[in-house]
């Protein structure tokens, strides 16, 4: 066994580029999986133009703009907290981490007040005020519960990620000359983000 | 192949300059969403968004000083993607 | 060679050092060991669901399974096996993983402990899989369709996480293959120098990444709509149900490209190596493997041309399957231009090899048939779809996966088999497979309706000779099936280079040691470059 295990080690070279296009591929598959979902809105926004406006009136959009920004600027301190890691910084990079932390909670939150506006008003799934709507109007919040829904999911889990590279560095594992990991964990809060660019438009601002 | 490539770094005032600028981009596509332009609302919302997501592919995602072959993966997948769209879109476009 | 060298056999033994294991080799063989069972056990599935077609039960006798549903439990076991946990996983899990590092020279893939994963996540799947059809009637058939899905009393959780689970199991071979090509091939070993079995394992990666999450989440969108009825898919909340078709195939007919690409590329390597021949339009036949992966994309909606959609995206559809059958046809001439003038040597892989592309082209041509709108519509739905894909999925990608196994046994396993048992068993194969799949379609244009328990008693004579040529295929594929197994471990020592192949695996030992190569191989200029002495 411990012959095995010996030369199996051997097998573990690190390759920042293999790791880099590995992640890409896996990339892809989010892409894919929230593009799927786009598919569906795109095809019934077809179907249902006036019922999907009329969807995006119940919308708050003062609090989707704050969400889009509170996002954007997670994004601009995560890739500087590579940027720093990069240049040697280390506690830089630690506190632009926290910084990203305390803005994907915010997201949360505000995610949260928005969600139970709408649950306060009868609008949620399951809810048995929703089969009055008309049709395209239940598709659309149907939509619009699915898809910021599994963008919230992944919200948190780029958070945790974050918190788990943020001890990763801490601890001295990645560093200056080992950034595969910390890079990774950035590309995937930059997706994120960028699904979030697709989804706020979509769902807040055609009317 | 055993350590990070010392590659280019972007200084942190572009990181903050694309940041303006997607914030900037945020405010236009929030105006113009109040204007009413009837069929091209869609359009100007999925144009400004592209721009936007184009930015921080480029400069976020650092694929601007990337090996140039994760780009070309990244068209495949996109080429892929906008395939998909195209051909469910003519079944619900004639139905 | 080190003769002291250990193989990756023995540089360990015991359980948990082939449970915990990131050799690619002993994943290789831990997928072959799964995927044997699985193959076993769907077949026996298979013989009882030609014995309950043996006689029309109008007539007299009664029906053997005593029903329709133990039929219909049978039938989806059958094809959910067959589908998710033999064809998808089989060469690329089992001959992809062993020999795709080796061949381009590298020692292992480019992450070892994901490969591991995914064998874990196929396993899991398989369980769920079978728990789920064991413990109760899936009613739903193997593609889940809306509304009835989302509304049906069966409990859908189980098969569905067990679908998601083996596409992430596929999603994960596919990366590591993609990434491996890209950043382990050897110095020397250029793109163009890569035998075609890495260029069809790549493009399968390819389509493994791209298309894969999309069935992934579509099933996650039907488990939603079950339990939070979230309304996509269900019309009387303005969903579309044929949107849930739509996405369904945007997977599942790549799918079928995932399962039948590493297949062309096994033949793309014996079909050389038994003519002692250069592979005739290496570029090409590179090529045509991309292009269909790329094209396969285009053609899902030919399974929903009698589902309501619109027509005119019926006849792109239609009009676009034809396109596919370009870059197939192209690999067909030319490993035949291949063999042309070459120096044939009739070993038991290059006759599962010619099997191979005498059954695919006749798969091939029917579904040519398929593609056609206005001849779908009349075969749709009949046996004739069922003797189709049997043709292109088992006498192609089973047959290659056989005719891959006899050609890389002695490497894997270092021991030969009896290649005049092997003959036998090829030809019993070949007889009983078309006598049963043969039958089907003529079955299937005389209107027999595929799926059903029962039939009006005149088709009973073709259902007949259909049953029994099940026995005859069966018969030669068990002889086999255990014939190797007794070889794995009584056969004779095999040599390190058996058919004179000259792609990288066969530089190294018999089996291979821990490392892949004691010594560096030499790369050649180009791929199934045979000298003249040889060719003689």
């Amino acid at each position: 066994m411990s012959e095995l295990a010996a030369a199996e080690h051997g097998h573990d070279h690190y390759d920042p580029e293999a790791n880099k296009l590995g992640f890409w591929l896996f990339l892809f598959t989010e892409l894919l999986l929230f593009g799927t979902m786009f598919i569906a809105f795109a095809m019934y926004q077809d179907m249902y133009k006036i019922e999907f406006i009329e969807g995006t009136h119940h919308q708050n959009i003062i609090l989707g703009t704050v969400n889009t920004i509170v996002l954007l600027t997670s994004s601009l301190t995560m890739a500087l907290a590579i940027q720093a890691l990069r240049r040697g910084l280390k506690t830089l990079s630690i506190a632009y981490m926290a910084f990203t932390i305390v803005c994907s909670a915010g997201f949360c939150v505000i995610k949260f007040i928005e969600w139970s506006a709408k649950y306060h008003k009868g609008i949620f799934l399951l809810n048995e005020n929703m089969d009055t709507l008309p049709k395209g109007e239940q598709v659309y919040y149907g939509l619009y519960f699915t898809m910021t829904g599994f963008h919230a999911f992944h919200v948190l889990v780029g958070a945790l990620l974050i918190i788990w590279v943020m001890v990763a560095v801490a601890k001295g594992k990645v560093h200056a000359k080992r950034l595969s990991f910390i890079d990774n964990v950035g590309l995937f809060w930059h997706l994120v983000d960028l699904v979030w660019i697709f989804l706020f438009p979509l769902f807040y601002l055609i009317r | 192949m055993s350590e990070d490539k010392s590659e280019h770094i972007m200084p942190v005032i572009g990181y903050v300059g694309i940041w303006l600028c997607l914030i900037f981009l945020t405010g236009v596509t929030v105006a113009v969403s109040f204007v009413d332009m009837q069929n091209l609302t869609l359009f100007t919302a999925l144009f400004v968004a592209t721009i936007k997501s184009t930015l921080v592919l480029l400069y976020f995602m650092h694929l601007r000083h990337d090996q140039p072959i994760i780009f070309y993966m990244i068209l495949a997948c996109l080429g892929s993607y906008a395939v998909f769209v195209i051909l469910t879109y003519s079944d619900y476009l004639y139905r | 060679m080190n003769p002291d060298s250990k193989n990756f056999y023995e540089v360990a033994r015991g359980l948990t050092s082939w449970l915990f294991t990131t050799d690619h080799k002993r994943i290789g063989i831990l997928y072959l060991i799964c995927v044997m069972t699985f193959f076993v056990i769907a077949a026996l599935l298979g013989i009882t669901i030609r014995l309950e077609l043996f006689s029309s039960n109008s007539e007299a006798g009664g029906s053997l399974l005593g029903g329709g549903e133990i039929y219909n439990r049978i039938l989806t076991l059958h094809g959910v096996i067959m589908i998710f946990l033999f064809i998808i996983p089989a060469i690329p899990g089992v001959f992809g993983n062993f020999f795709l590092p080796i061949m381009i020279g590298a020692e292992d893939v480019s992450f070892p402990r994901i490969n591991l994963l995914s064998w874990y996540c196929y396993i899991i799947g398989a369980a769920l899989a079978l728990f789920a059809i064991l413990s109760g009637a899936i009613d739903t058939g193997w593609t889940f369709y809306v509304p009835y899905s989302a509304k049906t009393g069966a409990n859908l959780i189980l098969p569905l996480s067990a679908a998601y689970m083996l596409g992430w199991s596929s999603i994960l071979t596919g990366i590591n293959f993609i990434v491996t090509v890209h950043r382990l091939r050897a110095k020397e070993m250029k793109m163009f120098r890569m035998p075609l079995f890495v260029w069809a394992s790549y493009a399968t990666g390819w389509i493994q990444v791209i298309a894969t999450p999309v069935v992934g989440i579509t099933l996650i969108l039907l488990l939603l709509e079950r339990f939070l009825g979230i309304g996509i898919f269900d019309p009387t909340k303005g969903g579309d149900p044929i949107l849930y078709q739509h996405m369904f195939w945007i997977y599942s007919h790549p799918a079928v490209y995932v399962m039948v690409l590493p297949a062309m590329g096994v033949v793309s390597e014996i079909i050389p190596t038994f003519s002692r021949k250069t592979i005739f339009g290496y570029s090409f036949i590179a090529w045509s493997t991309m292009a269909i992966a790329a094209i396969g994309s285009l053609v899902w909606a030919h399974h929903m041309f009698t589902s309501g959609m619109a027509d005119e995206s019926r006849i792109l559809f239609s009009f676009l399957t034809f396109f596919v059958a370009v870059p197939s046809a192209v690999k067909i001439f030319n490993w035949l231009a291949t063999m042309y003038k070459g120096s044939i040597h009739l070993e038991p892989p290059m006759i599962f090899g010619l099997i191979f592309v005498l059954l695919f082209s006749i798969g091939g041509f029917t579904g040519l048939m398929n593609g056609t709108l206005s001849i779908d519509i009349h075969i749709h739905d009949t046996a004739f779809v069922v003797g189709h894909f049997h043709y292109t999925m088992f006498g192609g990608v089973g047959v290659m996966f056989f005719g891959a196994l006899l050609y890389w046994f002695p490497k894997m396993f270092g021991r030969n088999y009896n290649k005049k048992i092997i003959y036998l068993c090829g030809f019993l194969f070949f007889v009983g497979f078309n006598m049963l799949y043969g039958t089907m379609k003529w079955l299937g244009i005389q209107g027999m309706p595929r799926r059903y328990a029962d039939y009006v008693p005149e088709y009973e004579f073709w259902n007949r000779v259909a049953t029994v040529g099940s026995w005859v295929m069966v018969g030669g594929l068990f002889l086999m099936i255990f014939h190797l197994l007794y070889s794995v471990f009584k056969g004779s020592k095999a040599e390190d280079n058996p058919w004179e192949g000259t792609t990288l695996e066969w530089q190294t030992t018999s089996p291979p040691p821990l490392v892949n190569f004691n010594e560096p191989p030499q790369i050649p200029e180009k791929p199934y470059d045979y000298p003249e002495e040889v060719k003689s």
